[in-house]
């Protein structure tokens, strides 16, 4: 305990000297990024990569990380930010509605994605509790980690995935709204964002953790005794990027980096699966093909028919006072539900 | 606004010349006026008209759906239990720093404040590693009702330590003598000599760490798990309702909590002036 909090320090103090470093450098433009907690470490690469670049030389970057949902709602409120990377095309849309990104955002060269993930399984070493597919998880006695969908874009895709899979493996609205109940009766954590459920569930609580493979694979580089499940039929998490209404030539320069070659394979090489496939027949990125597109799975996206796009989806699963959501977790949690 | 002179003048019976003590008033009046219209009466009035924004049926759905009101009632029922937890606790270790001498009692005085000097989550995240699954003591009740009472517990504790400390220091012990002399047991001297003296102080302990532990969540987010209706403080219901974008329904629900809290601190002060009145008689 003590060294990871020695090690919060040393990375805080590092993150102030970075950001002063940055704003020092005033030779050129300032991009400022406001982006969602995990891509931090990847998003510096490219950066960097791109400075190496003639359009991106002498170009500098304010980058502000935190959840999607709060970056969001920073921005409306007033943040200054030239480009957005949230986790869910729900978050870019409410900066549709302050008039701060153009309407027309998935218009743009791979629909305004710059990456995108699934969402997967994680469980203890070993895999003690044979968790392969969506029905291992309501099994008695396992334990499920993911975070409130409430607060939480990481548990919104969990949701759909979990509801998603059970409609393409033939059930009906309602017999997929069912498991989806009967799954968070097996829920033991709630937390706030999905970086606090993974370390929730690193610190030892629960079976199974249902985050972004993405996620998966940096608890993986760092060394933890996990191992990731895909289950054969998964979600598409699609990360989109989108200048805000501020008429900067750099920012649209960035954007179309960042889904060029050299970003493609960095994010191709961070667990990130790139947008651009074609990246990955370079013979360097072999093991991350077979990881990305091995195995024959059904993966859908928010666009299918099930779910109708964010604005849809979100109305009925997580309005906050009529969502589906709500309902389940009262017949889950409330009185009557809590023997059950 | 200014008070009569004559009282003015009875209450200080110091002050240089009836204008200058006035000046004096006036300007420190408009000076804390200021002050707390713009720290705190300002925000709440905002947050009130921030709540009524989508109307009284809306607040009142809000905070009077089955999520929020199984939340508040859990908030309400830990905040209780810590703050008199506190009260027992606190009091006791304000006793032992002041009356008994041991080896090491100036450090384990500054440890008392420690947890003010935490940021609080920081303090979740060492209590799951410590009383979590894999607790090094064998001790796991992370994301359990407990585990609330113990975050809160943590964050509380200065209060009444704090509180009561410098009253037990104040306190004339010759007065205790006299009793002992009287042949007063040590029962009877701490209920009828300590005890009325420092039950004030107590009190206003006890105000603090109840205010606190409604309102505080850095400690209780991590280590919660924010079950709905079974972990899930008010302050986290709070806040999920901002991340989704109802910030209405936040206020509403953050305003019902003030109430309570307000009308708690009120009772809490009423029976703190009970308790003084003969000091002022």
């Amino acid at each position: 305990m003590r060294r990871s909090l020695l090690l919060v320090l040393v990375l805080t103090c590092l993150g102030l000297a970075a950001a002063s470093a940055a704003s020092a450098r005033r030779d050129g433009t300032t991009l400022k990024l406001v982006a969602y907690s995990t891509p931090k470490p990847v998003i510096g690469q490219i950066i960097s990569a791109w400075q190496k670049t003639s359009a991106g030389h002498g170009v500098s970057f304010t980058q502000s990380y935190g959840a999607s949902g709060s970056q969001a709602r920073a921005i409306v409120a007033g943040q200054p930010a030239d480009i957005a990377f949230l986790s869910t095309g729900l978050d870019i849309n409410s900066l549709v509605g302050a008039g701060l990104v153009s309407p027309t955002w998935q218009k743009a060269s791979h629909g305004g994605i710059v990456a995108d993930s699934v969402v997967a399984f994680v469980v203890r070493g070993g895999n003690p509790k044979h968790i392969h597919n969506w029905s291992d998880l309501i099994k008695p006695g396992v334990q499920v980690v993911t975070p409130n969908p409430f607060s939480s874009g990481s548990a919104k895709w969990n949701i759909l995935a979990a509801y998603g899979a059970e409609r393409k493996l033939g059930k009906t609205d309602k017999q997929a709204t069912a498991f989806v109940q009967q799954l968070f009766r097996h829920v033991v954590s709630q937390d706030s964002s999905g970086s606090n459920a993974t370390n929730t569930f690193l610190a030892g609580k629960g079976d199974v953790l249902l985050t972004y493979e993405s996620e998966a694979y940096a608890a993986l580089a760092a060394g933890k005794d996990i191992h990731m499940v895909i289950p054969k039929q998964t979600m598409l998490i699609e990360l989109p990027m989108v200048p805000t209404n501020t008429p900067l030539s750099e920012t649209q320069q960035f954007i179309s980096f960042c889904q060029s070659a050299p970003a493609q394979t960095i994010f191709a090489e961070n667990g990130y699966r790139p947008v651009l496939t074609s990246v990955l027949k370079q013979p360097a990125l072999k093991k991350w093909r077979l990881a990305y597109q091995g195995g024959s799975r059904l993966i859908f996206k928010i666009k299918d028919p099930l779910f109708g796009g964010w604005a849809k989806a979100n109305k009925i699963w997580f309005d906050p006072t009529s969502g589906r959501m709500l309902a389940i977790e009262q017949a889950v949690g409330g009185p009557s539900g809590a023997a059950g | 606004m200014l008070p009569d002179s004559s009282v003015a003048a009875a209450w200080r019976p110091g002050a240089r010349s009836d204008t200058g003590g006035r000046t004096g008033t006036a300007l420190s009046l408009g000076v804390v006026s200021t002050y707390l219209t713009v720290v705190v009466v300002l925000p709440i009035a905002a947050l009130v008209w921030e709540s009524q924004r989508n109307g009284a049926h809306t607040f009142w759905q809000v905070v009077s759906s089955p999520e929020a009101v199984a939340a508040l009632r859990l908030t309400l029922a830990v905040a209780v239990a810590v703050s008199l937890l506190n009260a027992v606790l606190g009091t006791v270790t304000a006793w032992v720093l002041v009356r008994d001498e041991f080896p090491g009692k100036a450090l384990v005085n500054s440890v008392i404040d420690l947890p003010f000097a935490l940021p609080t989550i920081v303090a979740g995240l060492t209590l799951i590693a410590l009383y979590g699954p894999q607790s090094p003591v064998g001790v796991n009740v992370a994301f359990t009702r407990t585990a609330i009472g113990l975050a809160l517990c943590f964050v509380t504790l200065p209060f009444v330590v704090r509180t009561v400390q410098p009253v037990l220091q104040e306190l004339d012990r010759e007065m205790e003598e006299a009793a002992r002399s009287l042949g007063a047991g040590e029962v009877t001297v701490f209920r009828r000599i300590v005890l009325p003296n420092i039950f004030p102080g107590i009190l206003s302990g006890v105000a603090l760490a109840f205010a606190r532990a409604v309102g505080e969540i850095g400690a209780v987010v991590l280590i919660s798990g924010n079950l709905p209706y079974r972990t899930e403080v008010s302050s986290v219901f709070v806040m999920n309702r901002i991340e989704s974008g109802d910030s209405a329904g936040a206020a509403a629900v953050a305003v019902v909590l003030l109430g309570i809290s307000f009308a708690l601190l009120l009772a809490i002060g009423g029976l703190r002036f009970l308790v003084t009145r003969h000091e002022r008689a």
